[in-house]
C-alpha cells in the first residue's frame, strides 16, 4: 500500500512535504545522494518531461545539475550542497531561480525499517514563493513547460 | 489529505462567516471601493466596516490601499483557491515522487 503524503504550508514562505518510506534510512538516503539511483525516481513517469542528465557531487559545497528534456526542449536545475549529514539530513540550494530560489532541507528520521522524508522548501521572501507558485516551477507544471507546449501547438 | 495551515483555514471560514462580508466579496468581485462607499452601500458606519474589512483583511481575502485620505479595498490577491490548487497539485507531484521511490527501495538490494 502506498503511504501518504502531506503538504503544509508552513508560513508565508516556507513549504513542507513529509512521507514515511517503507525502507531504512541508509537506502533512502543513498536513493537521494547517488545520481545513478536519483535520476530514475525524481521524475515520476507521469510528469510531462524527462530527466535526460543527473549530476550530483554531494559533499558540503558540491554542486548538482539536473537537465530535463520537454518535447525536444532542454531545461537545467542546479544548485549547491550547503549540509550533508550521512543517513540524516541533506541542504541544497535551488540556483536556477537566482536570487529568488529557495533553499531545499531533507530530513530523514530513522523509524526502525521504514525512514520519515520531512522536506521544506524555504523561500528568501513571500513574493519568492508566490512567484514560485504562480509559474509551477515547483510542482512539475512549469509556466515554461506550457510555454513550450503553447509553442509546440502553435508550431 | 492536504494540510492546510489550520489557522489560515479557520481565519477565512470566520471572514466568510458573516452575511456583510461575504456581500462586501461580492461587492468588491464587481469593483474596487472605498471603505465610506461599503460603509454606505451596507447602511452602517465607518467603524463597523473598518473591522469587516479587517477581518477580511487578515484572512488575506481583501487587500486594502489608502491613497491620501481614501483607503480603497480590492479581492486579495492571494485567493484562496489558488492556493489549495496549488497545494494539491505540489502535493500530487510529491506523492508520484514518493511512490517512484518507494518503487526503486523496493527493487534495490
Amino acid at each position: 500500500m502506498k503511504n501518504s503524503t502531506s503538504v503544509e504550508r508552513k508560513s508565508d514562505r516556507e513549504a513542507v512535504v513529509t512521507r514515511v518510506v517503507n525502507a531504512p534510512v541508509a537506502k533512502v538516503f543513498r536513493g537521494w545522494t547517488t545520481a545513478e539511483l536519483f535520476r530514475q525516481w525524481w521524475v515520476p513517469k507521469s510528469a510531462p518531461m524527462k530527466l535526460v542528465s543527473c549530476e550530483m557531487d554531494v559533499r558540503v559545497g558540491g554542486g548538482y545539475r539536473l537537465v530535463f528534456d520537454y518535447q525536444g526542449n532542454q531545461m537545467a536545475f542546479f544548485g549547491t550542497y550547503k549540509e550533508v549529514v550521512p543517513d540524516s539530513r541533506l541542504v541544497w540550494s535551488n540556483d536556477e531561480a537566482g536570487d529568488a530560489g529557495q533553499v531545499t532541507t531533507a530530513i530523514f528520521e530513522d523509524l526502525g525499517g521504514k525512514t520519515r522524508v520531512v522536506l521544506s522548501e524555504l523561500f528568501p521572501s513571500k513574493a519568492a514563493l508566490d512567484e514560485a507558485m504562480a509559474s509551477g516551477s515547483l510542482d512539475g507544471y512549469s509556466e515554461q513547460f506550457e510555454q513550450l507546449e503553447e509553442l509546440v501547438r502553435q508550431a | 489529505m492536504v494540510q492546510y495551515s489550520q489557522a489560515r483555514f479557520s481565519a477565512s471560514f470566520a471572514a466568510l462567516s458573516d452575511v456583510t462580508r461575504r456581500g462586501v466579496l461580492e461587492q468588491l468581485g464587481r469593483s474596487d471601493t472605498s471603505i465610506t462607499e461599503l460603509a454606505r452601500k451596507f447602511r452602517m458606519t465607518l467603524t463597523g466596516m473598518k473591522k469587516h474589512v479587517r477581518i477580511l483583511e487578515e484572512a488575506g481575502l481583501v487587500a486594502t490601499e489608502k491613497v491620501g485620505r481614501v483607503r480603497t479595498c480590492r479581492l486579495g490577491r492571494h485567493q484562496l483557491e489558488q492556493e489549495m490548487a496549488w497545494l494539491a497539485r505540489y502535493r500530487q507531484m510529491w506523492a508520484a515522487r514518493f511512490d517512484a521511490l518507494d518503487e526503486l527501495l523496493e527493487e534495490m538490494t
